[in-house]
């Protein structure tokens, strides 16, 4: 039963994750929130190593890592557009509206 | 064998001379005449060698009965030229069944002419050692059979063909080859073009001797020479009729040669254009030929399967009589024959180069070469009457009578050549193919010879050929003139012992219809009378010339002279030649003579083999050849009192008093009305009713069907615009472009730009996704 609730504890934080990216309107808060979504999946491949051997944990040290270097790319396009717009809200980049 | 198979040579010889000339013979000490001396020269030098080699080679194999076999008579034949020949060396074994077949088709027809075979046999078993009754190409294999009894009583010479070849284009399966066929008759006409074409050379440099355009005559002198060579070379029919339309394009360019006056381009348009209309018949005939012999030109595979009766005799018959309408233009045969009087605009020496040896024997040549379609197709053997021995005796008679009437010589010469090749067609027409080749080769002499001779005359007196007004007396001022051209005179009238009178008896022999005639084809009684009276009227009109031009007073301006050597030197060699050529042939009958003298004509220039007919030799026989010349002698005899003796005198100034005599005589002075036919008549109605009729029909009648069309056209184009390029296309266009922007316009609403609701589609649609593989998968 305890891999049910690591399931189930992954896929809330997911749902949550996925809320957040999709209502927030703060660029920095959609970044914690896609943090919220890979911590989820990192959750999940943790829990089922401990049942299929070790390449899980690995995959999620990979996760942490390429996870680190995105948030650092996102913080620095996050800072571009607040210098160009004065305002972090995503709202406001629609000029792709076709 | 090496100049037999590289005798293209010669010709190419003389192209190169015409080439030279044409960019060079302008910067030459000499104009360009020296180029074309030198190289006319070697061509006769190299044509005699092949000659001699010729005549060596013949000797050297005297085969005999060996080229009864198929695959023997064409060992020299390049399989790449012949089918047939390639078929004899493809099947070798096979050869012995299709000779057996042939000689069961010879056996029957021979059969079928009772008389002529009859004479054959008697002819071969008196006289033992010539071949005159020669007959079958094929002899029998097995000498058991009666008639190949009596064939193999004489030697044949091994005088078959080499043929060689190149591929000229192939165009899908149909290789056309050009190359040359190499034999008795086509050596024969090499030699006689190259040497009247060397004299004619030579006698041009004192003739034209400061002309304008000097270097471009002999530059056409040369490709003329050289047309003829390739002419009479030629292995297909194809090449031949290349060869035929150069010679035409070179006599038109030489006939014009002052075309500034407005008669002499005149005479050369109507010499090409008359020519033009016989060039149809060969055209037409060459082509029904090409599908008679399997689509082939090779003129070995034509005149084999002709000879072998696998081509049926209406093909032959229809092949053959356009082939006559060709030869009556070219050679100048009744009722195509305007143009060659007229031809003697052009300078004199081309005017002996065209009459003797190249241009109209061109005609002569194509019948003798083949042969058997005119053999076959008219049925020439046993018969009596034929096309071609028709329009050859109707020309022979006609163009004599039309000689008396002229005041011009070089007309009167003209009107001769026309007269003596209806002698030579007429030989061809009854079967005596040797007799008509040895009058073409005795002719081509005397003939040079005579009309150089009027050259020498007119040279004299101021460039006038008028022999009534302009010239007489010049007997005694132009003696070498005098002489060489009365020998060539007898000669021309059959006076014995010239050349004119062997070949022009073996003519009258060969009809087969004097009493006593033994070995001729046919009997053409027809032709035998109307010979005689054309050989009476030569001797008489050429009587008269002589006495217009060297007796009575000299009527013309100035003093005349003798001309130079390079004008009198050709002029005796050809004299003499034309005196002495007989004895080539003298007749087998003569048996006092050393073996192997006599009939050597025949002996080396006529071809034995499959391409050649079977035809028997007249015998010669002493009343007739006494009859021809006392024909000939009456014919001088009454002319000389005519003229020198004043003997009618009545008969002076006949045609000013009587009706009927004058009704003649303004027949023959208006050529028949044969121009004022063609002139007014054809012309005429073709310039006037028909070109009018033609104008209306174009006018109204293919114009209003254009016009119907065209308004057709465009009211049919204007409603189909309207209706199906407006409405339907354009519409299906605009249509398809409206429907893609409607559909854009729609879509171009979800693209908002803003980066979460993709996020939410994507999750949305990811969502989606993972149920349906839960519900399926799962």
């Amino acid at each position: 039963m305890l891999l049910n609730q690591f399931l189930l504890l992954s896929a809330i934080l997911f749902t949550i994750g996925v809320y957040g990216v999709i209502v927030r309107k703060n660029g920095v808060l959609v970044l914690m929130s896609i943090e919220l979504v890979l911590n989820a999946v990192n959750i999940n491949l943790i829990v089922f190593s401990t049942y299929w051997g070790v390449a899980g944990q690995v995959f999620a040290l990979f996760t942490i890592a390429i996870a680190a270097a995105e948030v650092g790319v996102g913080l620095a396009i996050v800072l571009l557009i607040y210098r160009n717009l004065r305002s972090v809200d995503i709202d406001e980049l629609d000029e792709m509206k076709g | 064998m090496w100049f037999f198979t590289h005798v293209w040579i010669i010709p190419a010889l003389m192209a190169l001379s015409f080439l030279l000339i044409l960019f060079f013979g302008k910067k030459m000490p000499k104009k360009g005449a020296e180029i074309g001396i030198v190289f006319v020269g070697a061509a006769f030098v190299l044509a005699l060698i092949t000659g001699g080699n010729w005549i060596a080679w013949s000797n050297d194999n005297p085969e005999g009965h060996g080229l009864a076999a198929e695959g023997a008579a064409l060992a020299n034949v390049d399989p790449s030229c012949s089918s047939v020949a390639a078929e004899a060396a493809a099947v070798g074994e096979g050869v012995e069944h299709a000779e057996g077949k042939t000689e069961g088709k010879t056996e029957g027809k021979k059969a079928g002419e009772g008389h002529s075979e009859g004479g054959n046999g008697t002819e071969g078993a008196t006289a033992a050692a010539p071949p005159i009754g020669e007959s079958a190409a094929p002899a029998a294999p097995t000498a058991t059979e009666p008639a190949g009894a009596e064939k193999g009583g004489h030697e044949e010479v091994a005088t078959r063909p080499v043929v060689s070849c190149i591929n000229w284009f192939q165009n899908g399966d149909q290789t056309i080859s050009i190359g040359t066929l190499v034999d008795g008759q086509s050596v024969l006409l090499l030699i006689v073009v190259t040497l009247i074409s060397l004299l004619v050379h030579v006698f041009s440099t004192d003739y034209v001797h400061g002309d304008r355009r000097y270097t471009h005559y002999f530059a056409f002198l040369s490709l003329f020479t050289a047309s003829m060579l390739f002419f009479v070379l030629s292995e297909n029919t194809l090449q031949m009729i290349v060869g035929w339309e150069l010679v035409g394009v070179c006599s038109f360019a030489l006939i014009g040669h002052w075309w500034e006056e407005k008669p002499n381009s005149d005479a050369a348009l109507k010499a090409f254009l008359t020519n033009r209309v016989g060039d149809v018949g060969l055209l037409v005939g060459v082509i029904v030929l090409y599908f008679a012999a399997g689509k082939s030109f090779s003129i070995m595979d034509l005149n084999i399967l002709a000879n072998e009766g696998e081509i049926s005799h209406n093909l032959l018959l229809i092949g053959s009589l356009c082939l006559i309408t060709a030869v009556m233009s070219k050679s100048g045969q009744f009722i195509l024959h305007t143009w060659l009087p007229d031809a003697m605009a052009g300078p004199t020496p081309v005017s002996a180069l065209i009459h003797a040896a190249t241009m109209v024997v061109a005609g002569v040549y194509m019948v003798a070469r083949l042969y058997p379609v005119f053999f076959e197709g008219l049925s020439i053997s046993g018969s009596s009457v034929n096309a071609l021995s028709m329009i050859g005796a109707i020309t022979a008679l006609f163009g004599a009578m039309l000689a008396f009437v002229q005041k011009d010589i070089k007309k009167v010469l003209a009107y001769s050549t026309v007269s003596q090749l209806g002698f030579m067609v007429t030989a061809l027409g009854v079967g005596a193919w040797t007799a008509a080749l040895f009058h073409l080769f005795t002719h081509a002499f005397f003939k040079a010879c005579l009309f150089l001779g009027a050259g020498s005359l007119s040279h004299a007196c101021h460039h006038s050929f008028n022999m009534v007004d302009d010239m007489g007396g010049l007997r005694k001022i132009m003696p070498k003139t005098f002489w060489t051209y009365l020998v060539a005179t007898a000669a021309l009238a059959g006076v014995f012992p010239l050349s004119g009178f062997w070949s022009k008896d073996e003519i009258l022999a060969g009809t087969g219809s004097f009493p006593g005639t033994e070995g001729a084809n046919g009997e053409y009684h027809v032709m035998l009378v109307m010979l005689l009276l054309a050989a009476f009227c030569t001797a008489a009109y050429m009587t008269r010339t002589i006495w217009y031009a060297f007796y009575g007073e000299y009527r013309g301006h100035g003093t005349p002279h003798e001309s130079g050597p390079r004008i009198t030197t050709p002029l005796i060699i050809l004299a003499s030649l034309g005196a002495v050529a007989g004895i080539v042939n003298l007749p087998a009958a003569f048996d006092f003579l050393p073996e192997g003298t006599q009939t050597r004509f025949e002996h080396y220039v006529e071809p034995v083999g499959l391409y050649f007919p079977a035809i028997s030799h007249a015998g010669f026989n002493p009343a007739l050849a006494v009859i021809s010349v006392l024909v000939g002698l009456s014919g001088i005899g009454l002319a000389y009192l005519y003229f020198f003796k004043d003997a009618f005198a009545g008969l002076h100034g006949l045609a000013e008093r009587n009706k009927v005599a004058a009704f003649f005589k303004n027949i023959l002075v208006n050529k028949y009305y044969f121009d004022w036919l063609y002139t007014t008549v054809i012309v005429g109605f073709v310039k006037g009713p028909l070109a009018r009729a033609a104008n209306w029909f174009s006018a109204n009648v293919i114009d209003g069907t254009v016009n119907l069309v065209g308004k057709t056209a465009v009211g049919s184009g204007s409603w189909v615009y309207k209706n199906v390029d407006q409405k339907v296309v354009d519409g299906a266009v605009n249509g398809a472009g409206s429907s893609a922007s409607g559909v854009g316009a729609m879509l171009r609403l979800t693209q908002t730009g803003r980066i979460q609701q993709y996020a939410a589609l994507f999750f949305a649609a990811v969502a989606i996704l993972a149920g349906v593989f839960v519900v399926v998968i799962g």
